[in-house]
């Protein structure tokens, strides 16, 4: 009992309970709207990893999550609140197009240069935002949310514009072959590749069916930096000084305005890898014509605070709300329910993340009974409480 | 001249929705209670309003679901930042994802998997010559002066200010903080839902995934241009909703600049006015600080 209410008082007790919280309650909206929630469950489940292919998927899709995860998580940890996720990303996504489809270096100089390019731009759009802060003492979150849409306008206006359109289509150009992260991405096409792939079915579903590529390596290494940059560095102090007290930290001698465009233009950076990432590593490799946000900022803000803002604590959370996104539209394919019902969940367990204290006020309730039964069984030995004496 | 007409035509259009969420956030914050959640409140609102005009065929009808609904998710944000002394924008974030989500579903749920509704009957208008102003526009004004009236004129009012600037002496004079905490919230849900019916039986007359786009926040930033005053907030309302006219009149036209680049014009708009205005207003005292009973 005593381990279960020192359980509840963990933060990941409280992710867990705001997941548990997410299921009942999109079970509960499927049942009203007329669906098995237990069938769709099984289903987004299946649509996540029921094969080997469906597993890499999960993993690709993961990778951008996880990377505007830790950024969200960084600035937070710092005190800053980059809603702008989103808008870094796609500039991120643009300038590695722009890059990616102008230069055609060897490989080695492409990559670097293209994934580089894509940091700038999120880094370029992420330290205006914490400009405007630092200078101005605008709230970041209303400017960011207005570069997003800036961003989500510039990337429309490259898609159409007459150097990088793509005739009759609604994309940019593709990036040269050059750029592409895939692992394995000349060989398994290969004669030799295909050969020796014909032999492993699993291998030759993960590789020759899905995107699988390089992303996800990098964004757990990001992760990690992240996390050391945040706690074992004279920087990552710095940073978590100007977040926890701003004025004791200005008070010994710590510029607050360079750390908040500082945090911001870390954080602009590692969204906009994440969107040049995507470019060279998935499929059609380019930019499309935005019709509505695609919410990898939106999504990589559910990552970061299920994980209570920990950059470590993003992995396991990236993986999850990967296959709830992916899994989810399974979820349309078989049962016709509407797949923004994984929007409800994931919004609800955010909203429950907000709360604090619901699984400590649980755990409080736990401590509560222990003590009552530990009273009855005092009792029951025929020692008189002293409580009672009083 | 008809240009000019048709730009102040729809000026007023525009900045109707935002006027709507403006006052939404007025209210919640004069009491205390940051709302980053208008955006999904008017969301859900959009969806409320298109739906029930469309089934019952009265959009007054909608127009008053649309501000019930906003009030319900509402509801959700005073349960998580009054009762909860929740962190007040990680709630407000949640709930601009929730509610997207939820009025999507509910849009694929009533319309058989589509992701817009089909053409809902709009609210009547009236016209003078040139010039058709939407009976929205006029609610949005009449709004803006009862706020006025009851923040500055009433004890209500009196009580909300004081609410929102020093919490623990209102409590100390016997002012329910929670409950009126909880009325400013609700009421800002509502009259965000407002807003998102005067954009989908006003000025569009259909539910889309994009009706509803960054307005929102628009009309956040709308609130600190106009000082968290009423009256402030509607002029900087009509501000950006005359940029908005801007895009729609001059996008229709062969004007030099690509479409992309002057769709951009908004929300350019929205930061360089923060830029000039935001140093010089004072955001109400214990705006966005959870006030828990007894605290020091």
């Amino acid at each position: 009992m005593k381990q279960f209410e020192k359980f509840l008082r963990s933060r990941f007790a409280a992710a867990l309970l705001a997941v548990l919280v997410g299921f009942i309650v999109s079970a509960i909206v499927l049942a009203i709207a007329g669906y098995n929630p237990i069938q769709a469950f099984a289903a987004l489940f299946k649509g996540a990893f029921g094969r080997p292919k469906y597993v890499a998927n999960t993993i690709i899709k993961a990778t951008p999550i996880l990377l505007t995860g830790v950024s969200v998580a960084f600035a937070f940890k710092t005190g800053l609140f980059n809603i702008g996720a989103e808008g870094q990303y796609i500039v991120g996504t643009v300038l590695a197009t722009i890059v990616g489809v102008k230069l055609n270096l060897p490989m080695p100089v492409q990559i670097p240069v293209v994934l580089l390019s894509g940091i700038v731009g999120g880094a370029a759009l992420g330290s205006f935002v914490g400009w405007l802060k630092a200078k101005f003492g605008i709230h970041e979150v209303i400017t960011s949310i207005m570069c997003n849409w800036i961003a989500f306008y510039l990337c429309n206006y490259v898609v159409m514009s007459d150097t990088f359109h793509k005739p009759n289509s609604s994309s940019a150009l593709a990036v040269n072959p050059s750029s592409y992260t895939m692992i394995l991405g000349t060989w398994k096409k290969s004669a030799a590749g295909k050969e020796f792939l014909a032999g492993v079915p699993w291998l030759r579903e993960v590789l020759l069916k899905t995107d699988l590529n390089a992303g996800f390596i990098i964004a757990i290494i990001v992760a990690i930096l992240a996390s050391i940059v945040l706690t074992r560095t004279k920087l990552g102090y710095e940073l978590r000084a100007v977040g926890f007290n701003r004025d004791a930290a200005r008070f010994s001698g710590i510029s607050v305005e360079r750390n908040i465009v500082l945090s911001m233009l870390i954080s602009g950076g590692i969204c906009g890898l994440a969107g040049a990432l995507s470019i060279t590593g998935t499929s059609p490799h380019t930019i499309t014509l935005l019709a509505a946000m695609e919410s990898y900022g939106f999504n990589g803000m559910s990552v970061a605070f299920i994980a209570a803002c920990s950059p470590l604590g993003c992995i396991p959370s990236s993986i999850l709300f990967s296959a709830l996104i992916y899994g989810g539209m399974s979820v349309q394919q078989v049962m016709g329910a509407p797949s923004d019902i994984i929007n409800i969940m994931i919004g609800t367990i955010v909203f429950v993340t907000a709360l604090p204290g619901i699984a400590p006020l649980l755990a409080d309730m736990v401590a509560k009974k222990r003590r009552a039964e530990e009273n009855v069984r005092v009792s029951k030995d025929g020692t008189p409480l002293p409580e009672k004496e009083a | 001249m008809e240009s000019i007409i048709l730009l102040l035509s729809i000026t007023l259009m525009y900045s109707t929705p935002l006027v709507f969420g403006a006052l939404g956030g007025v209210i919640s914050e004069r009491s205390g209670v940051t709302n980053i959640g208008i955006e999904g409140m008017m969301v859900i609102g959009a969806v409320a309003a298109a739906t029930a005009s469309y089934f019952t065929g009265n959009p007054w009808i909608g127009f008053l679901a649309a501000g019930a609904a906003g009030a319900l998710v509402a509801l959700l944000h005073a349960v998580a930042s009054v009762s909860f002394a929740a962190d007040q924008t990680i709630s407000g974030v949640a709930i601009n994802m929730l509610a997207p989500g939820i009025a999507l579903f509910a849009c694929r749920f009533f319309f058989d998997g589509a992701a817009m509704s089909p053409i809902a009957t709009k609210l009547p208008g009236a016209v003078f010559g040139n010039m058709s102003i939407n009976i929205t526009t006029i609610i949005a004004l009449l709004f803006a002066v009862i706020m006025w009236f009851v923040l500055y004129k009433t004890k209500w009012g009196l009580r909300i200010r004081a609410v929102g600037e020093h919490p623990a002496a209102a409590d100390t004079l016997g002012i329910n903080v929670y409950r009126v905490r909880y009325a400013c919230v609700l009421v800002s849900g509502m009259l965000a839902g407002f807003g998102g019916a005067s954009m989908t039986i006003a000025i569009i007359s259909q539910f889309t995934q994009t009706a509803i786009s960054g307005h929102g926040f628009i009309a956040m930033a709308a609130v600190i241009f106009g000082k968290w005053h009423p009256f402030g907030a509607y002029g900087a309302c009509l501000l950006f909703g005359f940029t908005q006219a801007l895009v729609v009149v001059l996008g229709g036209g062969n004007f030099i600049v690509p479409s992309q680049i002057l769709s951009m014009l908004p929300y350019v708009m929205t930061i360089v006015v923060l830029i000039l205005f935001v140093g010089r207003s004072v955001a109400p005292k214990a705006d966005g600080v959870p006030y828990v009973k007894g605290s020091r």
